[in-house]
């Protein structure tokens, strides 16, 4: 087997993607300054980025029978650069700048960032497996990288060992679907599926079971997401956000492509399963989120809710139901970061936790009303109310949920974003309370750096443009599902 | 082009408004009320050249149209457009607009611009849902008001304004999204009919659909209106949202928001659904007539003077509930009436209880007494808003409740007569207003400011738009009946509807 010349375009993201690692972590090595670092993680990951328009030419191609390019695997590398582009500015801050001693930090990140990508291209239990480990041993560094401070390492040895057992149970599902069928490659799994498909054999079922848990455990739904509030209060914000996004999407974009690929929407028990999961993550995410003070834990909950709605859309199957779930986490991606660039913003270098209760947000608009104005646009988002992306995202899932006639599951959607407006309200009164007189303003005197500002305020614009006037991400998303279905 | 002019305005100088502010508190003010007085100039404009309009484009009850591409993946367009009623709607909001500026002239002393800015928007998002003609586009409307109505409860409300904008919110919100599943529910079945994507108005008019469906789709868009509205038994939030707002929270709230409710009704719940809307009339009927009486009977319990005017638009908002059911011609312009002249009285009411209240401190009315004394002027206007309130004839709600009995006697009598009832209570509750307050001994020893010039100004123009009402409607109606027939033609049969 050779590689064609087409084959190396088609794979030039994921080999620019690939060399940036080693030349950062060249740079670490010998250079030791968080700037160049960080300069060269940008170039590469902007680098990545251009040539997805080259690979776009030849696609759809399957290069070697694990990876396949085509628009949908680039649409999602894209978000994926983009959101790490945005992760590595709000790092360079965080960390203390110039002055913080950070460097090794862009090489895991930009080593989760190749694993994301492999992710989404997968076509092949293993380049699943590869890209999900890659992703996930970059981020049990990342989420530990303070060693200093107490909350990050709790944090990162609880990822690493629930990480651990859900790579287990994916393996141990992928077993139990090859030794029935004697492939590991999506699309022949879908056709040499019996007429009974999955439900007909105890293995099939019990494999895809498997991987469907393990995957659950990846993007945090009910009731595997124990982990999550944890982790999400633990990691330092930017790597939250990491976390939140580029982690959960890429693994939902495969999954999605595993279910269609290999014919998994045939399974009944499945999908009746995944239903009962969304319902729950809904309801649980929400609910439990109204017992929060910490802004994390909020966030952390409230993702694990969005990814319920986001179940809802990846239920209904079809043309249009892939491009909620696009649609919805690109929205989700911009919120998201843009939430946690704000927790990263106000959070002191160094300090021992960041600002995540909720007392440390009281009354900031009426001292820093440009980052409260942002954060309260997010959380606007967050609940689906219109100028912001996070309404037209909702909208799709709704639609896309009314079209397949899934009335449960999204009346359940209606209740849980209703209770979902309590705790996002409430984070937004506390931003409107007055200034307590007494305590010192840890906000007001901090020094930002104009690379997170930066990024903020690029994540805000975003966010109202395409919530205002999403016609042109609807047409790029329509373009790359097109051949999904 | 007129009608995204009228949105504009209020969006930028919101924006204008907020960013003013740096230069001192006058300047939010002066732009707010600018950028209100220019759409009230306009909409009058658009009133006064309206026959020659109609005449003109010959395109029926149609003043004027704007339809952009927005989001075609789904057939979505910025389709607005301008009737009769849609025009008196402006005119109110507009309207009360300048008022709500004036009576937070001095009551309103931190974060001015950011409150003009959120009053601008929320008057942006109440005009944008009487003017959209696309289903997504009148839910993006609806929802968009929310958010500044929101933040002007939770930041320059009263002492429990948190627990009050938290409910006002969630019961709004939730029940908008109950809209959204509905009107998507109804997009895809006529994608299903037909084949293509829309939510515009008219393509959407008489989709086929089964009883049941057509029962239940119908359900969730009188949810989500009879909340707005408020119905009984939806109205647990309007209280608490109208007593804890600042006055000119109130006067938007009671005059604008709750207007969008009904306007919904009548624009999109009996036409779209006009099948099932007529086998659910004796149902919303009854509520309707419950919210009159219930609400007064409420209202007649407070001793808190502003919760009591909050449960008389529970009452007064019954009669519209039970006009647009009717669905008949009287009935129709009645519900239309009835919407202008609680507008006006209710608002008046607010801006008088908050006057009071900034000088007195206390909404709590077993300290009041005696006030005629001190305020003589205040005093008199109360008694008039009082006895508009409770429909003496010659004032602009007796027309309205009159003309909502007449024609809802020819549908169902019983629930009218019961409903009549409701203008015997309305009179007890008016009086224990103006008796505990202005009326008695002055046993606290109040000594207040009267009325000022502003005050008098904004107060006596709604006492002179009143009267006009009362003695003289016609015009009103007129502007508002082609519109009320074209809805009754179009809900009656599809093809001369299709033509409008």
């Amino acid at each position: 087997m050779s590689l064609a010349r087409a084959d190396l375009i088609a794979l030039l993201p994921l080999i620019v993607a690939a060399a940036s690692v080693v030349v950062v972590m060249l740079v670490a090595a010998f250079c030791r300054q968080p700037r160049a670092a960080l300069l060269f993680t940008l170039l590469g990951l902007a680098l990545a980025f251009a040539t997805l328009p080259l690979a776009a030419e030849v696609a759809p191609r399957a290069v070697t029978p694990l990876v396949i390019i085509d628009r949908y695997a680039l649409f999602y590398m894209g978000l994926v650069f983009a959101a790490t582009f945005a992760v590595a500015l709000l790092c360079y801050g965080y960390f203390g700048g110039a002055a913080g001693r950070h460097e090794a930090l862009y090489v895991l990140l930009l080593a989760a960032a190749l694993g994301a990508a492999v992710l989404v291209a997968s076509s092949h239990f293993a380049s699943f497996f590869l890209g999900l480990e890659l992703l996930s041993v970059a981020l049990f560094a990342l989420i530990a990288y303070p060693t200093r401070a107490r909350h990050p390492l709790e944090a990162g040895i609880k990822y690493l060992i629930l990480a651990g057992l859900s790579s287990a149970l994916l393996l141990f599902g992928m077993a139990l679907i090859y030794a029935h069928l004697g492939t590991m490659q999506f699309a022949k799994i879908g056709a040499s599926l019996a007429a009974g498909g999955y439900d007909a054999d105890g293995y099939l079922l019990a494999g895809l079971a498997l991987i469907v848990s393990g995957v659950g455990f990846k993007l945090a739904l009910v009731p595997f997401h124990m982990w999550t509030p944890d982790v999400y209060e633990g990691a330092p914000a930017p790597v939250g956000a990491l976390v939140a996004t580029v982690s959960k999407g890429a693994v939902l974009a495969l999954l999605l492509r595993y279910f269609i690929a290999a014919n998994a929407y045939r399974s009944h028990s499945i999908t009746l399963a995944l239903s009962l999961i969304a319902i729950a993550s809904i309801l649980a995410g929400n609910l439990l989120a109204l017992l929060q003070d910490n802004v994390k834990r909020i966030l952390a909950y409230s993702s694990i809710a969005h990814l319920g709605y986001l179940l809802v859309a990846f239920l209904a199957v079809g043309a249009l139901a892939a491009e909620a779930v696009a649609y919805y986490l690109v929205a989700y991606f911009v919120t998201m970061l843009g939430a946690f660039a704000v927790v990263a913003l106000l959070s002191r270098p160094g300090a021992e936790r960041d600002a995540d209760t909720l007392d440390d947000y009281r009354g900031l608009f009426w001292c820093r009303p440009w980052l409260a104005a942002a954060f309260t646009i997010m959380l606007l988002s967050l609940a689906g109310i219109p100028l912001t992306m996070g309404f037209v995202g909702k909208i799709y899932v709704v639609a896309a949920g009314v079209g397949a006639s899934l009335w449960l599951l999204v009346i359940v959607l209606v209740i849980g974003s209703a209770i979902g407006l309590f705790y996002y309200l409430r984070v937004i009164a506390a931003m409107c309370a007055p200034v307590p007189a007494d305590t010192p303003r840890v906000a007001a005197q901090l020094v930002t750096s104009p690379g997170a500002s930066l990024t903020l305020a690029a994540l805000t614009v975003l966010l109202v443009w395409l919530g205002a006037y999403p016609a042109p991400l609807i047409h790029v998303i329509q373009t790359a599902v097109a051949h999904l279905t | 082009m007129v009608m995204v002019a009228l949105i504009a305005v209020l969006v930028l100088g919101g924006l204008l408004a907020w960013y003013a502010e740096r230069w001192g508190d006058a300047g939010p003010r002066w732009i707010a009320l600018a950028a209100v007085a220019f759409d009230l100039v306009l909409a009058l404009w658009l009133w006064a050249r309206a026959p020659a309009a109609i005449a003109l484009t010959g395109k029926g009850p149609w003043l004027a149209a704007v339809a952009l591409p927005w989001i075609p993946r789904f057939g979505i367009s910025f389709r607005l457009g301008l009737d009769g009623l849609s025009l008196v709607m402006v005119l109110l909001a507009s309207f009360l607009g300048l008022v709500s500026v004036a009576a937070s002239w001095r009551e309103i002393r931190e974060q001015v611009g950011f409150f003009h800015f959120n009053l601008l928007w929320t008057l942006a998002g109440a005009i944008g849902v009487f003017l959209a003609l696309d289903l997504f586009l009148f839910f993006f409307f609806w929802e968009l008001m929310l958010v500044p109505m929101y933040f002007l409860i939770a930041i320059w409300g009263h002492e429990n304004r948190h627990y009050a904008s938290l409910k006002f919110f969630i019961f709004t919100q939730g029940s908008g999204l109950l809209m959204l599943v509905a009107i998507l529910a109804l997009v895809f079945l006529h994608r299903e009919a037909t084949g293509t994507f829309t939510f515009d108005y008219f393509a959407l008019l008489h989709t086929d659909m089964a009883p049941s469906t057509a029962m239940w789709i119908m359900l969730g868009f009188f949810v989500a209106f009879a909340v707005k509205l408020p119905a009984v038994p939806f109205h647990v939030w309007l209280p608490d949202a109208h007593t804890e707002a600042p006055t000119a929270g109130s006067v938007i709230l009671a005059g604008v928001l709750l207007k969008t409710g009904a306007y919904g009704l009548l624009r999109f719940v009996v036409p779209l659904f006009p099948d099932a809307a007529l086998r659910f009339a004796p149902v919303a009927m009854a509520l309707g007539a419950i919210s009159i009486l219930y609400g007064a009977v409420l209202a007649f319990a407070q001793t808190d003077l502003k919760r009591l005017v909050a449960y008389t638009s529970v009452s007064h908002l019954g009669f519209v509930l039970l006009g647009v059911f009717a669905w008949n011609a009287w009935a129709l312009q009645g519900a239309v009436m009835q919407m202008i002249a609680h507008g006006i009285s209710t608002g008046a009411l607010f801006v008088l209880v908050g006057a009071l209240q900034e000088r007195m401190h206390t909404r709590d009315m077993q300290r009041m007494g005696g006030l005629w004394a001190t305020v003589p002027r205040m005093g008199a206007i109360g008694i008039f808003f009082a006895v508009a309130s409770l429909g003496l004839p010659g004032l602009g709600n007796f027309v309205g409740e009159f003309l909502v009995l007449l024609g809802s006697y020819r549908v169902q009598t019983t629930i009218t007569v019961v409903a009549a009832l409701g203008l015997i209570t309305a009179v007890v509750y008016a009086l224990v207003l103006v008796q505990k307050t202005f009326h008695g001994e002055n046993r606290q020893g109040w000594r207040l400011a009267d009325a000022s010039a502003r005050e008098m100004t904004t107060l006596c123009a709604m006492i002179a738009i009143n009267v006009w009402l009362g003695l003289y409607p016609q015009p009103v109606l007129d502007a508002a009946a082609p519109a009320v027939n074209a809805l009754q033609t179009i809900a009656a049969g599809p093809p001369q509807a299709r033509l409008q």
